[in-house]
């Protein structure tokens, strides 16, 4: 049996003895709802299936139960729902891989039409199904300001098609079809595509990111989107065990470090414009992130790829910058 | 009225709840014309939703099917392909979405004209397909496809061609709102999204039971040869219009020749049928209105007395042969009928009253082969002058020397 540990660990975590019962997050409450039960395939420690449960939850509690969700199609699809089961205690959509959002709007545009003004809409996706294939239907959603929390697990990649890179895979990182192979160092270095800043250019009422690193920011993240109408975007980072090659027991610790290295920026826009950022309490170097990482084995080693691992650092170093992370004021 | 209006005010009275829409030659002026009747308030609490493509389109009335509203949209050629990912999908979760295809060709080259490659690329997508022969047609299959989606359970598509009927300007008599109303009840969906009754819609399902929802669609879409000519029934007893049903005819019943066809073309062709008639030669048309579900009893039925059946074919498929000859020749398996498949009014180019006149004349002259495609309004000049540029050689027809270059266009082997 583990040591029950009874003082702050510097974390919000679910169910911390040492905070106000008010404040305690929605899965700590007897009377959550559940939305996606236990008994799901999902792999162990899957940061996607933690955070799905977290989002809906909460967004239930919100919603008082009164919403409906589109998936795309995906890890978070596939594990739910194997015939003749399903996870899902709220109404349920999904249609294909890259029209959640679209398929959302219509969901959306039909309750207005029939006047059930009390019924909410959450579309769910990968990352691929937000950032590659499902771009086109996500930015149309954004434009016309539809009335639907679109919601992305972003665990880099296609993962439900075992482990394949998206556009929003770091560079660098090991997939099955970026093996660090031949003077191959992982996935190419780009410019990168970060949905939540695609997602601000559209001047959307709300733009969040979140981990599954932070319970209580995720949930009063999603509280936050669910109190407002128009297109909602919320962007959380769920490490996956499988396609990262981490520690089952390690997922949130992991989502925690990428936050504190600069890797993922957790931070809120209103309208266009960056509201808010979750400070970085306690830096962490990226080659501590990136070790955590089966996926980045090949930068560390004899003789590894010292030159990439600090490319990396600089790139953290720059978001860190960007969203003045450190609260510096340095920008 | 232009026939599109005339769609448009057809789909206006259904009083869709949401209506998604692309722009796409020849449909744009449907989706205009009702994008103006929402606006006018003339379409109760529709909320309409310009997306960002004919994909977004279908999805958003996937969606808003399935949030229980009725769901309309109307595309065309690279529309409907765009979308074809979510077509089977759509019937795949029995969801009654009624869509207008105005038929038009599939590029590369890129054509916006009339035939009939669209629709019938997506003839195995689960869906029903009605085709237009007019845009009176058009009209009264508009009201009837949405009461069988729903009846059904079932996706619908109205095809009607593009330009010949969309944007021809003629006269068409519409229901009255009451006759719409009396013929039409409101949207009960048989699985709704609802917060009350939450519901799982599009699960995956393994081989353990795929085969089993398959089989269940297909038999699905049988029972809707039923609905189908039901609704015709109820459509004339409430509304006051034949629309014929699963097929129309004309001056079939004694008949010794019979042109089967979709769409507009069945108005020349009817037309060549008097000229013939005139001078004693026993022809008539046979329309297939419901393509699919194919309705292959009716169909056989219908060319029973015939002992020829020529099959204009508005699309084709290369490498392999007709699609809509394909269909007649399974009825008529047991028959000795004999089919002429012929290939005409690809990318446009006009069918006329003298193209069939000529067609059927050589048919009745033995010119034409019922062994192979036909393509009547092939030029051929141009075709073999392209092969002898790029020294291909010419197809056997030709150089077996069996046909003059002249004929070779009426039985390519
Ligand atoms: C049109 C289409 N292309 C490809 C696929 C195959 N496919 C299914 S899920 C998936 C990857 C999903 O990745 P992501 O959206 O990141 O979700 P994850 O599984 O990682 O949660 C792919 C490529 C598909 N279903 N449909
Ligand atoms: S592969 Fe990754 S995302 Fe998919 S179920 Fe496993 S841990 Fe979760």
């Amino acid at each position: 049996m583990s040591d029950v540990k009874l003082y702050q660990i510097g974390t919000f975590a679910a169910g911390n003895r040492l905070m106000d019962p008010s404040l305690g997050t929605e899965q700590s409450s007897a009377a959550r709802t559940n939305a996606i039960t236990s008994g799901h395939r999902a792999c162990r420690g899957c940061g996607e299936a933690l955070g799905a449960r977290v989002v809906l939850d909460a967004a239930m509690r919100a919603s008082e139960g009164r919403m409906v969700t589109v998936n795309a199609t995906g890890c978070l699809e596939v594990f739910s729902t194997p015939y003749p089961e399903s996870s899902w205690q709220v109404p349920w959509l999904h249609s294909l891989f890259g029209n959640a959002a679209a398929v959302a709007s219509g969901v959306a545009a039909a309750l207005e039409a029939q006047g059930r003004d009390d019924v909410r809409v959450v579309a769910q996706a990968g990352d691929g199904g937000t950032v590659d294939i499902g771009l086109g239907c996500v930015s149309g959603m954004f434009e016309r300001n539809d009335d639907v929390l679109f919601v992305c697990y972003d665990n880099q990649g296609y993962m439900n098609t075992g482990v394949q890179r998206s556009a929003a895979t770091p560079p660098a990182a090991s997939t099955a079809n970026t093996r660090a192979v031949g003077t191959r160092t992982g996935n190419a270095f780009g410019t990168g595509k970060s949905l939540p800043v695609i997602a601000m250019a559209h001047e959307i009422p709300y733009v969040a990111t979140a981990t599954v690193a932070d319970l209580h920011d995720l949930e009063r993240k999603v509280t936050r989107a669910m109190s407002l109408h128009g297109a909602r975007y919320l962007h959380v980072l769920v490490p996956c065990p499988l396609g990262w090659g981490t520690e089952s027991a390690d997922t949130v610790r992991v989502a925690r470090m990428a936050a504190e290295s600069g890797m993922f920026a957790v931070f809120e826009a209103e309208y266009g414009d960056v509201t808010a950022v979750s400070r970085i309490r306690r830096q962490v170097p990226v080659a501590d992130y990136l070790r955590t990482q089966a996926r980045f084995r090949h930068l560390f080693g004899d003789p590894g790829h010292p030159e990439v691992v600090e490319r990396l650092q600089r790139q953290g170093d720059r978001t860190i910058a960007r969203y003045d992370l450190l609260g510096t004021g340095e920008r | 009225m232009e026939g599109s209006r005339a769609v448009a005010e057809a789909v206006a009275m259904c009083r869709p709840g949401v209506i998604a829409a692309y722009p796409i030659s020849p449909q744009t002026h449907i989706v205009e014309a009702l994008s103006d009747l929402v606006s006018l308030g003339r379409v109760g609490t529709c909320r309409y939703l310009m997306v960002e493509s004919e994909f977004a389109a279908m999805s958003a009335c996937i969606g808003a099917s399935a949030a229980g509203a009725r769901a309309y949209t109307a595309t065309a050629s690279q529309g409907l392909l765009f979308m074809s990912e979510a077509l089977p999908n759509a019937s795949g979760l029995r969801l009654p979405i009624v869509m207008t295809v105005a038929n038009r060709a599939l590029g590369a080259p890129i054509n916006i004209w009339n035939d009939h490659s669209d629709a019938m690329s997506q003839r195995d997508a689960g869906w029903l397909q009605l085709f237009a022969a007019s845009n009176q047609d058009a009209v009264d299959l508009h009201v009837q496809a949405f009461a069988l989606a729903e009846e059904l359970s079932v996706p619908v598509m109205v095809c009607m061609d593009g330009f010949v009927l969309t944007h021809a300007v003629e006269e068409v008599d519409l229901p009255s709102q009451e006759q719409v109303d009396a013929f039409l009840p409101p949207f009960a969906p048989a699985q709704v999204l609802d917060p009350d009754d939450p519901i799982t819609i599009g699960a995956m399902v393994g081989p353990e039971a795929f085969t089993e929802v398959k089989f269940l669609e297909a038999h699905r879409q049988l029972q809707a040869l039923d609905a189908v000519q039901e609704s015709a029934d109820r459509y004339l007893h409430v509304v006051g219009r034949d629309t014929g049903g699963l097929t129309t005819s004309y001056r079939l019943d004694d008949a010794d020749v019979a042109v089967v066809a979709l769409g507009s073309v069945l108005g020349a062709a009817a037309d060549v049928v008097d000229d013939l008639r005139a001078a004693g030669v026993p022809v008539g048309t046979l329309g297939v209105t419901c393509f699919r579900p194919w309705p292959l009893d009716e169909i056989r039925e219908a060319l029973s007395g015939v002992s020829r059946v020529i099959v204009l074919n508005r699309a084709f498929s290369v490498g392999s042969g007709s699609i809509l000859g394909a269909d007649v020749r399974l009825s008529l398996a047991a028959e000795q009928t004999r089919v002429y498949d012929v290939v005409l009014g690809l990318g446009g180019r006009p069918v006329t009253r003298a193209v069939l006149r000529r067609l059927l004349d050589d048919v009745l002259d033995g010119q034409v082969s019922d062994r192979a495609l036909s393509f009547p309004d092939l030029d051929v000049d141009l075709v073999v002058r392209e092969l002898d540029r790029e020294g291909t050689d010419r197809p056997q027809a030709v150089t077996r020397g069996e046909l003059g270059a002249d004929e070779w266009g009426k039985a390519w082997t």
